[in-house]
């Protein structure tokens, strides 16, 4: 865990602009290893030109978001569920 | 349901500032006035973002200083390679304006009805959302007691220093000053250690809640001693802001 990672509190705005409501209290299950997390406590990193969400049990990515020109392109492949 | 308000989808509008307050060399409070502003909870925050004359865009979470019913205001610490922080705590002035998006977060909250004991846990401008919290109980008069422990370089770094020196009743506040100490101070002069919290935080068997704000390294560091110190982990709430050169 590196000293820039951030938590899912830090994008509940972008994912309240993806998903129209607020997802940090939203429970994650990760589908590599199964790992239940509420988002707001997932893996976060910034790296500038996206946003990676990772499990916090198996660093494998649960989440990619990708914003260009006003357009977010979201990839939750990594996730077995999401509720 | 009669009264509740269905709230829109969260967009970004436009804010004023109002009154700039500085707390430290570093960082600055600004009040914001938002027009319909729907009212925030204690630990939320807002994004904020800039855009530059070539269009150019950053945003950034900012954590809410003031509590529910206060205006909104917001506190922020400057990075010096910040691509958002320096123009806050620099160059705002009262009646600029920029783009906010929020209230934001239902995870790193409290409430009056949460209960406590409350240990909160602050490194550098972590303290932000726990001075909220602070506020929003003393306002609606609860009695939960709370212990603060709160990390900074050095005394002229702590934010909210003098609100802090006059805790309501039921508030302990311990500092501890991690690089440089003010003469004849008797508190602790090292970062968090296992030690520091046993002899702070509430036993795990009085069933406190914690919340942990600050740089990630602080964050990972506390949340796994009060772990340790039998907390659950799900009563140990935690807020990460990234590397900050704390």
């Amino acid at each position: 865990m590196d000293e820039n990672t951030l938590d899912g509190n830090a994008i509940g705005g972008l994912l309240d602009e993806v998903f129209g409501a607020d997802m940090t209290m939203a429970v994650s299950t990760c589908g590599s290893c199964g790992a239940v997390s509420v988002v707001a406590e997932l893996a976060v990193y910034r790296p500038g030109l996206g946003t990676v969400v990772r499990c916090r049990s198996c660093d494998s990515v649960l989440m990619v978001f990708v914003s260009l020109h006003g357009a977010t392109c979201t990839d939750l492949m990594g996730l077995a569920s999401l509720s | 349901m009669a009264g509740t308000a269905v709230r829109g989808r969260l967009t970004w509008q436009t804010a004023t500032v109002g009154r700039v307050t500085r707390e430290t060399a570093s960082a600055v409070t600004l009040s914001l006035s938002v027009p319909d502003w729907p009212g925030h909870r204690a630990g939320q925050h807002v994004d904020i973002r800039l855009t530059a004359d070539d269009g150019y865009q950053a945003e950034r979470a900012y954590s809410i200083a003031s509590a529910p019913g206060e205006p909104l205001a917001i506190t922020v610490e400057r990075l010096d390679d910040g691509e958002v922080s320096p123009y806050l705590t620099e160059e705002a002035r009262p009646g600029d304006q920029l783009e906010v998006r929020g209230p934001i977060g239902g995870y790193f909250v409290w409430e009056a009805e949460t209960g406590g004991p409350l240990l909160l846990a602050a490194g550098g401008s972590g303290v932000v959302p726990l001075r909220a919290i602070l506020r929003y109980r003393s306002l609606v008069g609860s009695s939960v007691p709370v212990r603060l422990l709160y990390s900074s370089r050095s005394w002229e770094d702590v934010i909210y220093s003098s609100e802090l020196d006059m805790p309501e009743y039921g508030v302990e506040v311990i500092h501890t000053l991690t690089r440089s100490q003010p003469p004849k101070w008797h508190g602790y002069a090292r970062r968090v250690d296992q030690k520091m919290l046993t002899e702070v935080a509430w036993p795990a068997a009085d069933r406190p809640l914690a919340y942990v704000c600050g740089p990630t390294s602080f964050v990972e560091s506390v949340a796994a001693g009060l772990v340790g110190l039998g907390y659950p982990a799900g009563k140990v709430k935690t807020e990460r802001f990234g590397a900050t050169g704390q």
